[in-house]
This record gives C-alpha cells, structure tokens and sequence, in this order.
C-alpha cells in the first residue's frame, strides 16, 4: 500500500507546438493539503486535468493512490476522488438535492448521504429549490458538498472560495480542516494568497510548465531571500536625520517621503534595524513590520524564476 | 486496455437526459406537434382526391411520411447537436468526465436518453393521430401504421447519431447548430436534387440500380423506401425510387441499413469524443 497519493513522474503535456507542462515531477503524500499556484498560463489547470485523468499526457507517468491514471482500474480509484472546479456550473434545472443525487448516483454512493452533506455546506434550507435561484456563494457551497460525496480520500480543489462571502469562505476551510483531520488529501489553487498561505501544509508554485519553488512557507521564505520591511511613520521635520541614522549599516534600503519611510532588509539585518528604530523612538509615531507574504514569494519565485535558480 | 461498461451508470446518465426533456416539455410538445400533423392529414389526406375525412390509412401514412421526412430529422438533429458541446461550453464536462464514468458510457448515455424522448414523443404523437381511424382499420392496416412510426423513430435515431457526431466534432455550439442545420439541408433538401440532376445529366449511362444503392446513403431516402410496401406503390413512387432495384425493397434489408445509420455515425462519435 503506498503512501503517495499522487505520483507524477517526468510528465510533458504540448498542444500543438505549445507546451503547457514540461517534464514535471511531483509527489503529494496521503493527508497533506498542497497549494498549487502560478501566474495565468502557468500550467495549473493542464497539471488538474492531468491529476483528473481529463487530458492524457504526451509523455510520462501519473499514478493516483498507486494506480496509473490510464490503467483498468482507474475508475474504482476514482469513486474516491472529489473535484471542485473553478466556477461549478451545474444543471439550473434541477434542485440542489437532485443534483446531488445525479452525482451520488455517477459515484455509487448512497442517495441517504445527500442530505447529511448538504447540510454540512449549509444548504439543506435550499435543498428542494432550483439552482436557478442559487447565489454565485451557493453554487458553490453545492459544487463543494457534491465533492466531499462519497467520502473521497484525495480533493481537487480549483479556486474553492470564489463567489464565497467572508462567512463562507470560513465555514469551507473549517470543513476542509475537518476533512483533513480525517487523513483526507487536499490538491487547492486559489488566487487569494494570502487565504491559502495559513492553511496548507505545503506549496507548489509552478511558473511555465515546470515547478518552480515547493515546500512550506517557511522553507520557500528561507531559500528565496526576501526583505522584511519596515513601514514608519515620524513626527514632522525628522525625516533627514532618520535616514542618517541608517547610513552605518549595511545592505538595507531606505525610502523617505515626508513623514514617512520605509526600510527594506534582510533576514540578518532585522535586529539591527529594530536597534536603530529603538534608539529613534521619540520621532517615531507608528510603525509597522511586513514579513515577505506568499504574493511577495510568488511574485519572486514567479518573476525571477531563473535568478531562483 | 480492458474497461468493463457499467450499464448502471449508463442507465443514470440517459435517465437525466430524458428527465430533462420531460421536464422541460420537450416530449410534450414534440408529442403534440406529430399529433396535431397527423390528425389533420388523416383528416385532409384524401382532399386531392376530392373528399376529407379518417377514411383511409395508406392514404394517411403515405403523406405522413412527406411530412416526417422534413420534420423528424430536424427535430432529431435540433435534439442532439448540443448534447455534448453544450456540456463543454457550459463549463460542467470536465465535472462529468472527472466521475467514476468513461467518455463512452457518458456519450451512450446520453445517446439514449435522447433517444428515448425523441422514440416517446413520435409514438405518443402518432400514437394519437391513429386514434380517429381505430375503429376502421384491421390487423393489416394497423401493422403497416407501426411499420411507419418505427421507421420514424429509425430515421429520428439515425440523424440523433449524426447530430451526436456534429456535438463532439464542433468547436463551438453555433458551429454545431450550423453543422446540424447543413445536414438537414443536404439530406433532406439537396440529396435528392443532385440525383434527379446526376440522373437527368447522365442520360442513362449509370444503371438504376447503382442509382438506387447511392440512395442507401441518404437516411430520409432509406425512410421513404421502408414505407413503400409494396412493388406496385415503389413503382409509382415519385422521384428517385422508381430507379429502385428489387433487391434493396426488402424491409430487412432496409431496416439493416438504417440501423447501420445509427450504429456507424454512433461509432464515429465515439472515436471522435476520444
């Protein structure tokens, strides 16, 4: 029994002379919650429909819970997968529980689960109304508890939280956290950043078909040297003897507008620069401190993918 | 590689499908538009001949086939040339394709769901339209008015099998409405136009008989044929069949051809959606 949930091995995808993923490598274990993210033609969506077994890679393996993506058995591997796409467009016709009970029955599962799930997304109050009438957030609440039909072992989640309000957007990842808790697998994209950085245990950020960076936020920090910034406010006229301050240390930006200025420094520097803010606390009337966020490091790994390496 | 087909799963796809076209009254109105048609050529059939009324069911059958040799194909490619792209261009495919079923069961699915409500609302409809003339007609009577409605439903499959082909082959849904509406127009319109024109310009130097096998290549003409049922009326059939060789008059053999209509545009779909 293997311990991977997704295997995939230097795998290459090209439509027509274009080459949407280029000898990608990549290995997800059983209960890890992985971020995907990458700019727009990246290739995340041609990695997911890979994963899903919607595409067939030009060259290459893909194993998912040990089995190969185009062998016989594939679909009994994939009763025990949960997709959520990007805008979950489903049947307006139908009521929230019919679809459900379409899906349950593409899935053999039982119908009796449809109640309980929808109930779980907070949509048993709308369960006999059609879809038609479903909110952008509702959609996707439905789209989210046809995905977690089945109790499925490994999730694909592209852009969950899109239309979600704050209030939705909390219960899907308590959910999630739930789900995950259960040794459930977790493949999420999303392009709030800043949503998933917190919430997955490790990252994967992809930039022209291949990976460019991946680990926890904390090793992509650490291998992608990124300034810590420190935004001040200072009381009127200590601008220039503020940035004098700085001038003995080294490998620091300073920037100065007016009563504001903000110091950009390494890792190492921080301590230093704190010393110096300490000594100056009688002109300083706010500060702030910004550590490198996962848009600064996908914006660097992304951006400088050659200098990254 | 092996993958075992799972009818149940088939069952749950064709089953929404013709839920679908219950729901939205699509079999309803289909229905009632055959109905409507059929009861009032039973009832104005025989207005050439100086009289109306449900007297005579070979006169009825014989001008409910002009009539369902314009509509029904229409009616089935109209059916069937979104069945598949609109998914695409709906955006729920990929949801579709990422369940527990092949691109083969989903497309036979839906096929027969289609299928279904297309067969339900010609029976139903014609069904009706025989009503009138229930108390007139024998056993004979009766058999040649089914023979009629299932080569309707024949030829309604076999041009669903052509729009199935159109929806997985098309980029788009209005390439693929524009496709369905080509065919309609080519084997319903032109087909027979550029017969009579390959006949006429040849002067008799192509036989009748290989005329009457290039016929065998338009569905509607394969229609038209099952519903003669006898040498004479092929004979004084208007049009191309008089070219007819005896050989392809047989119902069999034609009922053969116009399965081989739905099974080969069908296959065609399959490998396409592949």
């Amino acid at each position: 029994m293997t311990n991977k949930s997704i295997e995939i091995s230097n795998v290459s995808k090209s439509f027509g002379d274009i080459r949407a993923i280029t000898d990608l490598s990549l290995s997800i274990n059983k209960g890890e919650i992985v971020g995907l993210i990458g700019h727009n033609g990246a290739g995340k969506s041609t990695l997911f429909k890979l994963m899903l077994g919607l595409t067939n890679a030009s060259s290459g393996q893909i194993r998912i819970c040990g089995e190969l993506i185009d062998g016989s058995d594939f679909r009994s591997v994939r009763r025990g997968i949960g997709y959520l796409p990007e805008n979950f467009i489903t049947y307006n016709n139908l009521s929230g529980l019919e679809v459900m009970h379409f899906f349950s029955d593409l899935k053999n599962v039982p119908r009796s689960q449809c109640d309980a799930i929808l109930e779980r997304v907070g949509l048993n109050h709308a369960a006999d109304r059609r879809v038609s009438g479903y909110s952008k957030g509702m959609r996707q609440r439905l789209g989210f508890a046809q995905c977690l039909l089945g109790n499925p072992g490994l999730i694909f989640l592209d852009e969950p939280t899109n239309g979600l309000d704050p209030e939705g957007i909390r219960d899907f990842y308590s959910i999630l956290l739930e789900v995950q808790s259960q040794g459930v697998t977790v493949v999420i994209t999303s392009h709030i950043l800043a949503e998933i950085q917190e919430r997955v245990s490790r990252l994967v950020i992809m930039n022209a078909g291949q990976i460019a960076a991946q680990g926890s936020l904390s090793e992509l920090r650490s291998h992608l040297v990124l300034p810590s910034v420190f935004q001040v406010r200072l009381k009127r006229d200590a601008c220039l003897d503020f940035e004098q301050a700085f001038t003995h240390l080294q490998g620091i930006e300073i920037e100065t507008n007016l009563q504001e200025a903000q110091i950009s420094c390494g890792q190492q520097q921080k301590l230093a620069v704190l010393g110096v803010l300490s000594n100056h606390a009688c002109v300083i009337e706010d500060l702030t401190i910004r550590e490198p966020s996962l848009e600064d490091l996908f914006l660097g790994y992304g951006g400088h993918y050659a200098q990254a390496h | 590689m092996h993958r075992r087909i799972e009818w149940a799963l088939i069952r749950v796809i064709a089953g929404k499908e013709f839920r679908d076209r219950i729901r939205n009254r699509w079999v309803l109105a289909v229905a009632i538009i055959f109905a409507l048609f059929a009861l009032a050529i039973a009832y104005f059939g025989a207005a050439q001949q100086g009289e109306v009324g449900f007297k005579n069911i070979n006169v009825t059958i014989a001008s409910l086939v002009s009539l369902v040799i314009y509509l029904v194909p229409l009616i089935a490619l109209l059916l069937g040339y979104d069945a598949i792209i609109g998914e695409k261009e709906h955006g729920s495919m990929d949801l579709l394709l990422s369940m527990p079923v092949t691109r083969f069961e989903l497309l036979l699915g839906k096929y027969l769901g289609l299928a279904a409500a297309l067969a339900s609302s010609t029976a139903i409809g014609f069904g009706v339209g025989l009503l009138p003339l229930i108390s007139s007609i024998d056993m004979h009577d009766f058999v040649n008015y089914a023979g009629f409605v299932v080569s309707s439903i024949l030829m309604g499959l076999a041009f669903l099998s052509l729009s199935m082909l159109v929806s997985v082959s098309a980029r788009d849904r209005v390439s693929a409405s524009g496709a369905a509406l080509g065919l309609w127009f080519f084997f319903v319109l032109i087909f027979d136009l550029l017969m009579m024109g390959a006949l006429v310009v040849s002067q008799g130097y192509f036989s009748s008989s290989a005329f009457g096998a290039v016929l065998m290549l338009n569905p509607a003409d394969v229609f038209r044929l099952l519903n003669m049922f006898d040498s004479v009326q092929i004979q004084n059939m208007v049009g191309l069949a008089t070219v007819m060789p005896d050989g392809l008059t047989d119902p069999m053999a034609l009922g053969a051809i116009m399965v081989a209509w739905i099974v080969v545009p069908f296959l065609l779909s399959i490998w396409r959606f592949k």
